[in-house]
């Protein structure tokens, strides 16, 4: 098999606190290949923010830093890479979007020149040219007028247009992968669905990979080829989308698929939605074993005495579970 | 990066606000004064060689035993037609005396503020991107320590020191300056050294924190990521996205602590024997000169009403989203 864009080996991104160590990320396996959108999905704070973060070294450190692990980008690890070698890859071959459009524009600066600063660096053009090029990306992410609103301010635009204006701004330098984190999160259902359809459109245009970071299954089952199921600053389950929702070995890939709201099943038995008892556990001093024990309905003694390996029970598909 | 326009409109409704606030501010002054003991007639009346006679004259003359508001509507309709009044004391049109006298505290303020901002914004920036760290923390104390010590203090410290123990520095502040060509100039930057360094270091103290705390605010905004993740480079991460936004509460500061410059000035005029308008002030309160007091206190006032227009110009101008509404 050919090498993957982006493979990542027992990443572990922790953050000195005053408490202590927090293991956010504590030995993460995941890759992307060239071309594929990767779900990656979990409930708050089980490190999905952090790994896409930590894939373009956007984290801050201190407090944070890389404890272990590779972050291999076509073959060549980007941990040991200077500030200023990242910046020649942020951008240019992979570039974010995040949750919040309302936020993550510059309130100062118009949305033409925000683009433009990016294609003016990466594409060495002139501020003019690079205006028009972000006025062409505006008209590629459906923004009605792109030539006028090129000029306005953030505060002029919906936050599913910002959520456009940041997909324009990623996709300016025709980025090799994409990396969503939430970006449907904070919208209008709606709005969501456009978005979506909108990056599906992008990555069949421009063949990029995209590393999809979401809470929602019901998105990834829509837009992803393979699923990452991140519990607790692990990986617990991968598998390809199919394998994931027909098959769900882990339990608690299982629990998140039970309490995905299903309109047709909850009408007629009046059926309770499924949640999952307890909560993620503190990752200051995480429990020896497998880390959803606690909260498994499966937990046997063999569970806290180690963590698991993730084992092969498919053709691409592991699980992290003795079971 | 293209920057803004203010629209026109925004501006002149700023300067036609400018005028009910100057003149509800020579109202108070001028009743203020009304209210306040003394009479610039005092000394002419206990002086046996002026006759009565012709004292009255001189009040009537003066208007001073006019009712207030007829007083206040003469000065006004004179104000309006450049007519500052006349110094009872120094025997001068008080505009000449205020122009005598402006252009030093112009400079001795407006080069303290410089060296003020000078120092504050790359100090603050630096102890922002680098919390907690050595630097931030000798930073905070020197600015903790700046602006605990008053400048009466510092400025008796900094003669003793450098006029005094050295003999570096003239301690008082001379207008007439016999040189000419560059050892005019040097001598003028050599008296002004320390009245500078005393009223900038102060301003620049409460400014070092007040600018660090803004930057720290911007810095941990998502656009701040945004910026990181476009691979522009730290420094333009910090001087194009967080620095620009982080300095228009800056502005807004720099502009409203004008008045509270303008009374520090006084002190430091005092200390350092500035011919400034400070103690132009001062003298004529002491001799009862209202004239003077009330054209000196004006024209403060239309200073900072004017570095207020300057701030609501420069707010809008620096963000985007004020000069729309």
């Amino acid at each position: 098999m050919a090498e993957p864009l982006l493979d990542i080996r027992g990443l572990k991104t922790w953050f000195k606190t005053d408490d202590g160590m927090v293991r956010a990320v504590d030995g993460v396996d995941l890759h992307i290949d060239r071309g594929e959108t990767l779900g990656v999905v979990g409930e708050s704070g089980c490190g999905k923010t952090v790994t896409a973060r930590s894939v373009l070294k956007l984290i801050d450190m201190p407090p944070g830093r890389f404890e272990a692990g590779q972050i291999l980008w076509q073959g060549r690890d980007l941990i040991p890479l200077s500030m200023d070698e990242m910046d020649k890859i942020r951008a240019k071959e992979i570039a974010i979007i995040f949750q919040e459009p309302m936020t993550s524009l510059n309130p100062v600066y118009t949305v033409g020149d925000q683009i433009a600063e990016v294609i003016a660096l990466h594409q060495k053009l002139s501020r003019r040219q690079a205006i028009a090029g972000a006025a062409e990306m505006l008209r590629l992410v459906d923004i009605p007028n792109p030539e006028r609103r090129v000029h306005d301010y953030p505060h002029q635009f919906s936050g599913g247009m910002r959520q456009r204006v940041m997909i324009a701004m990623a996709l300016s330098c025709q980025p090799k992968l994409l990396i969503a984190d939430e970006p449907t999160t904070a919208l209008d259902v709606t709005i969501q669905a456009q978005i979506l359809e909108l990056m599906q459109e992008m990555k069949e245009r421009f063949g990029m990979a995209i590393m999809l970071i979401t809470h929602a299954m019901g998105v990834v089952a829509e837009t992803c080829q393979r699923v990452t199921v991140m519990y607790a600053g692990n990986v617990v389950e991968e598998a390809s989308v199919e394998a994931l929702f027909g098959n769900p070995r882990h339990p608690y890939t299982q629990g998140l698929i039970r309490s995905i709201p299903r309109v047709d099943r909850s009408a007629e038995k009046k059926q309770r939605l499924e949640a999952i008892a307890g909560t993620v556990p503190n990752l200051l001093d995480p429990p020896p074993g497998c880390r959803f024990a606690a909260r498994c309905k499966f937990a046997m003694d063999v569970c806290s005495q180690g963590l698991p390996p993730l084992k092969e029970v498919g053709p691409g598909h592991y699980v992290r579970c003795v079971l | 990066m293209q920057v803004h326009r203010v629209s026109r409109q925004y501006v002149i409704r700023k300067l036609l606000i400018m005028i009910p606030s100057l003149l509800g501010i020579s109202v108070v002054l001028f009743s203020l004064l009304a209210l306040a003991p003394g009479d610039p007639f005092d000394e002419l009346a206990t002086n046996p060689a002026v006759p009565p006679e012709v004292r009255a004259a001189l009040r009537a003359k003066f208007g001073l035993d006019d009712p207030v508001w007829m007083r206040y509507w003469h000065w006004l309709i004179a104000l309006l037609q450049g007519d500052w009044g006349f110094s009872f004391v120094s025997r001068m049109d008080v505009s000449t005396l205020i122009m005598q006298r402006l252009p030093v505290t112009l400079i001795v303020i407006g080069a303290s503020q410089i060296l003020a901002i000078a120092i504050a914004i790359p100090v603050g920036v630096l102890a922002a991107t680098r919390p907690y760290s050595l630097f931030d923390q000798v930073a905070n104390t020197f600015a903790f320590i700046g602006f605990s010590l008053p400048t009466f203090f510092t400025g008796l410290v900094l003669i003793l020191v450098f006029s005094i123990q050295l003999d570096w520095l003239p301690f008082v502040y001379r207008a007439d300056i016999a040189a000419t060509g560059w050892a005019f100039y040097w001598e003028h930057i050599k008296q002004s050294i320390m009245p500078v360094t005393v009223l900038g270091l102060f301003q620049g103290a409460a400014l070092v924190r007040f600018v660090r705390s803004s930057v720290l605010d911007v810095i941990r905004l998502d656009y701040v990521t945004t910026a990181r993740s476009k691979g522009i480079g730290e420094r333009k991460v910090i001087t194009r996205h967080v620095v620009r936004t982080a300095l228009i509460p800056v502005v807004t500061l720099v502009a409203l602590q004008m008045p509270i410059v303008f009374s520090g000035a006084i002190v430091t005029e005092q200390i350092f024997r500035v011919p400034g308008i400070g103690s132009l002030l001062i003298s004529s309160m002491l001799a009862n000169d209202t004239p003077v007091v009330m054209g000196v206190t004006f024209v403060s006032a239309c200073l900072v009403v004017i570095f207020n227009l300057i701030a609501d110009i420069l707010y809008g101008w620096l963000d985007p989203r004020i000069a729309f509404r």
